[in-house]
């Protein structure tokens, strides 16, 4: 296996979404290129610190006022409709 | 090493009594399943959009859409899946009215895939979030995934932020899955290899 095919598997590698003998065979590849460890090691990393960082997370008073708002806007429908 | 972990879990079973009442109009079944997915769909709004305003009104207009065309929600795919299409559609066009001077398409695809090859193949250091602080880091990845084109985002918002499966982001997108799944690779590539700079080992820094 070369570095480029290795690349091509990496995401269904990371998702654990391959037939057991692709993924020894990735797992094969690992075992003896490090710069294929590394980008597989720090591509994983990258995903557990986005999915851990709690980016962009809504405060709870925009959170009460939005769900205000749109509950609002749904009962003045319903009302439009049954009207 | 091993793959990565899911955090959501499923949802409960008793969404679809809250999406069959909310679609004969009752409204406090539908504010439970707002207060379900409200956080969600603010994050996914916000990383397409990068604008905190356009955001809030995403999340107003996306649940609205969906309040007004249950009727037309099939029930094959999860709610969820089918809120996030609405969302996702809502959060393109105000990136689109923001920038009219540049395409917003999920369909532009990238001319090359030269833009994914590693470059750096730099090993990181060993908890490379502990390298700085909260507010720091929130920054650095905020900043570095604005970098990406709103497709590559997208895609990795939903299935790695929000843990969609390949299935469901394709359908929230209305993607094919081989699309999803090349999209995927080369934005996490290209996040990797923007983050490295960041977090690679500095001298002095343990090996484990």
């Amino acid at each position: 296996m070369t570095c480029s095919e290795f690349l091509k598997e990496l995401t269904d590698y990371l998702d654990n979404t391959m037939d057991q003998r692709t993924r020894a065979e990735l797992e094969d590849h690992l075992q003896w290129c490090h710069n294929c460890y590394v980008v597989c090691n720090t591509t994983k990393r990258t995903i557990e610190i986005y999915r851990d960082s709690q980016l962009f997370e809504l405060p709870d008073d925009l959170r009460n006022r939005l769900r205000t708002a749109i509950i609002g806007k749904c009962k003045q429908h319903k009302a439009e409709k049954d009207a | 090493m091993g793959a990565i972990e899911s955090k959501v879990g499923e949802p409960v079973s008793d969404e679809s009594v809250l999406v069959n009442a909310a679609r004969n109009g009752d409204v406090g079944a539908f504010e439970q399943l707002v207060r379900r997915y409200d956080r969600n769909v603010f994050r996914i709004a916000q990383h397409i959009t990068q604008n905190r305003e356009d955001a809030e009104d995403v999340v107003q207009d996306a649940f609205l859409k969906a309040f007004q065309n249950l009727g037309q929600f099939q029930g094959q795919s999860k709610f969820y899946t089918w809120l996030v299409r609405i969302a996702v559609n809502e959060a393109l066009m105000r990136l689109r009215r923001r920038r009219p001077e540049r395409t917003v398409s999920l369909d532009e695809d990238v001319k090359t895939e030269e833009d994914s090859i590693p470059r750096e193949v730099a090993d990181w250091s060993p908890n490379p979030e502990q390298l700085y602080s909260q507010a720091e880091l929130k920054d650095i990845l905020s900043k570095t995934i604005q970098g990406l084109s709103p497709g590559f985002r997208t895609v990795f918002v939903l299935r790695d932020v929000e843990a969609l499966s390949t299935e469901e982001t394709a359908e929230a997108l209305n993607l094919s899955i081989p699309a999803v799944k090349s999209r995927l690779l080369r934005a996490r590539l290209q996040l990797r290899e923007r983050l490295n700079k960041y977090f690679k080992r500095r001298n002095g820094d343990s090996k484990q």
